[in-house]
């Protein structure tokens, strides 16, 4: 590390004047590939390992989803949201209300008609999630900045509110979430098998990045919200607003924890009221892998994560059960804080 | 004396806590059957566990979610050795050193890996650990039982067929259950005591200043590492007698009955309802969450009866939703109330000396 900053600096200093460029780090984006290639040999069949290579990278793009908003909150304001599983559970809930509105479009093996089920699904369950995101800012985090032992316990207590409120409303058993007809069943490639959902969560998974990736490197609000990230007072100085900066990030990851919970909820095609409180430690693995509140380390993460389990699935089921924990503790040991530590002040 | 100096210094306080000792004191005899002894076995045996928990929350301010993961090693402790060893005394003192040398090992290793790191780094480590030996626990079939859990026999002494006369006293069948029962009583009571002591030595006092101001104990001359370890070992210590005890009523052990996160929730609000940083809050916590876990369910059914009219209230006031006004009065204990009821009978009690 101390050998890469000097040159750099010294790559910087021709163009006199211009900023510092960040150097990009792309070691652990290697770490993919290098995961998959590493599996293909041990899986034995060429076919298996496509298989396993799109579940593990759909799985990954849902629990991206999922976590973003996480990240990103504890990014910008160090407040890690233990609550955050309820904003899953509730998108999921959401989309079997939809979902079941609409059962003549969702059940037509027309995609375009389940297109037409599954979108309004996810917009109406990001929209919710979003307003309800805003309140719990508002009432439940604002009067606990910086005291994390109280964020704890009143993120806490904000999901077992959330989470007795959904078992109020829906009820506290299983519904069952089918997918809309034209997404069941596989394609086939070749002799390889892929699940059409997994295709479409693939996809989904990463203009959903993309859409993030060009707010944060791309628009004003994108800058705003790093600069907030690696030094709040400087912002705040400059004469920026950075909590009214932070109730829009939590309503965004409050809405994105939605969509993700749609997404999960197709995915596990049961929804429970613990969907999400059952996710939110593997949404605090990915996080702590990619390193708290880097959006792109989650990102490497959740794939990481989701490669992780169904190749070691395949292989191992028993040692999946703990595949999370143990990539945890190798990424950390490789670098303590996360695959992109967060500089901060 | 007995108290360690640490009196309930309030009026109120002192009566709730005479009542809720007398109360458990006579359970038996008071309340019949085999449902209030029941309750009043949990309430015993939560005291100990919140107690516990108080001491790691309340006094040092570290939040950890693998308390229950202690509890539950301490039940498997005990529920191991039973099956394996048959059901003599010999066999209980195995499963409880056992489980007590596990424990007070990995809280160790926890504590000197992790407690070096923020406040809710240590919290995100310790929920991964707890999942992963949840997870572990219900995987190892052949030790634990799995998902099934452990049913096992106990000592003769403890056992319902047990009887220590003919004749029932004040009509209560002196049985195996009653002796199981004080024991329990005794035990908690014992272990209180032993709270209460180190919460108000020296030792006690360095706990409440790291939790007060790190820095400023640091500066004062105390390795705070070496302090959150210790309180963190004796917590887990006391968690895994909790557990032992648990499994010695239950005469059973499983993943669901000492080591899910429900029980950890349960654990949090007793705890912040009751008074962190306050062990006698541990007390009023632990009855008051149980009993409405187990009785005010009946209340709510009244008035989910009296609002059958009003849609979304019928939902939110039926039987099973009593969780739901905890929760609310935890929110709102965080925020109005920090010291919980403890704290605020005795900011009452000191308003009007």
């Amino acid at each position: 590390m101390t050998a890469a900053t000097p040159t750099a600096q010294a790559a910087a200093a021709p163009a006199s004047g211009a900023l510092p460029t960040v150097r990009q780090d792309r070691l652990p984006l290697l770490l993919l590939p290098a995961l998959a290639l590493v599996a293909l040999p041990l899986t034995g069949s060429f076919a298996t390992w496509v298989t396993l290579t799109f579940a593990g990278l759909a799985m990954g793009m849902i629990i991206f989803i999922m976590a973003s908003g996480l990240t990103l909150v504890f990014g910008l304001m160090d407040v890690l949201n233990f609550g955050h599983g309820v904003f899953i559970t509730l998108g999921a809930f959401l989309a079997v209300s939809v979902l079941g509105r609409m059962a003549g479009w969702s059940e037509s093996d027309r995609l375009l008609l389940n297109l037409g089920a599954v979108l309004p699904a996810m917009l109406v369950a990001m929209a919710v999630t979003g307003a309800v995101g805003l309140a719990f800012e508002r009432l439940v985090i604002r009067p606990a900045y910086g005291q994390p032992l109280k964020q704890i316990m009143i993120t806490m207590g904000g999901m077992i509110v959330g989470e007795e409120i959904i078992k109020g409303i829906w009820g506290p058993q299983a519904i069952p979430l089918p997918l809309p007809a034209a997404f069941r069943g596989s394609l086939l490639m070749g002799e390889a098998a892929v699940e059409k959902y997994r295709l479409i969560a693939v996809a989904l998974g990463l203009v959903v990045f993309g859409v993030l990736y060009w707010v944060l490197a791309r628009t004003k609000v994108g800058l705003l919200i790093r600069a907030g990230v690696q030094d709040r007072e400087m912002v705040e100085s400059l004469g920026y607003r950075i909590s009214r900066l932070f109730v829009g990030v939590f309503a965004a990851g409050s809405a994105l924890a939605g969509l993700g919970g749609v997404m999960w909820g197709l995915y596990q095609q049961t929804v429970t009221p613990q969907i999400g409180s059952g996710v939110n430690v593997l949404l605090f693995t990915v996080i702590i892998i990619g390193g708290l509140g880097s959006v792109g380390g989650c990102f490497t993460g959740a794939m990481l994560v989701g490669l992780v389990a169904n190749y070691t699935g395949f292989l191992a089921p028993k040692v999946a059960l703990f595949s999370n924990i143990l990539l945890m503790v190798i990424i950390l040991s490789w670098r303590p804080q996360g695959l992109y530590p967060v500089v901060k002040r | 004396m007995i108290l360690s100096g640490d009196l309930p210094r309030s009026r109120v306080l002192v009566v709730l806590l005479i009542a809720i000792a007398a109360g458990l004191l006579f359970a038996p005899f008071i309340f019949p059957g085999a449902k209030a002894l029941n309750v009043a076995a949990k309430i015993c045996i939560f005291i100990v566990l919140v107690a516990s928990f108080d001491l790691l929350l309340g006094y040092t301010g570290i939040f950890s979610f693998a308390h229950t993961m202690f509890f539950g090693i301490g039940a498997y402790g005990v529920a191991i050795a039973l099956t394996a060893m048959g059901p003599t005394w010999t066999a209980v003192a195995a499963g409880v050193a056992g489980a007590l040398l596990v424990s007070l090992c990995l809280s160790l290793v926890i504590g000197l890996f992790s407690l070096r790191v923020k406040a809710i780094f240590y919290a995100m480590i310790t929920l991964a650990v707890a999942t992963a030996f949840q997870t572990l626990a219900s995987q190892l079939s052949d030790f634990t039982g799995g998902e099934d859990g452990l049913s096992f026999k106990v000592p003769e002494l403890l056992t319902p067929g047990f009887s220590l006369s003919e004749h029932p006293f004040l009509g209560v069948a002196l049985n195996g259950r009653l002796v199981s029962y004080y024991l329990l009583a005794a035990a908690t009571v014992a272990l209180f005591l032993l709270m209460l002591r180190i919460v108000n030595s020296p030792f006690g006092r360095v706990l409440q200043a790291i939790r007060e101001n790190p820095f400023r104990a640091e500066a004062l001359g105390y390795r705070i590492v070496v302090y959150r370890t210790c309180s963190n070992v004796l917590s887990a210590g006391f968690a895994t007698l909790a557990g032992a005890m648990l499994a010695l009523w239950l005469r059973y052990n499983g993943p669901d009955t000492s080591l899910s996160f429900e029980i950890m929730i349960s654990i949090l609000l007793m705890v912040v309802i009751g008074g962190m940083g306050t062990l006698y809050g541990a007390v009023v916590g632990a009855t008051l969450f149980l009993m409405v876990e187990n009785y005010l369910q009946d209340l709510l059914k009244l008035a989910g009866t009296a609002a059958a009219g009003v849609p979304v209230l019928r939902d939110l006031v039926q039987p099973d939703r009593w969780l739901l006004w905890l929760g609310l009065l935890f929110i709102l204990s965080v925020y109005r109330f920090p010291a919980g009821i403890v704290g605020k009978l005795r900011a009452r009690a000191s308003r009007r000396a």
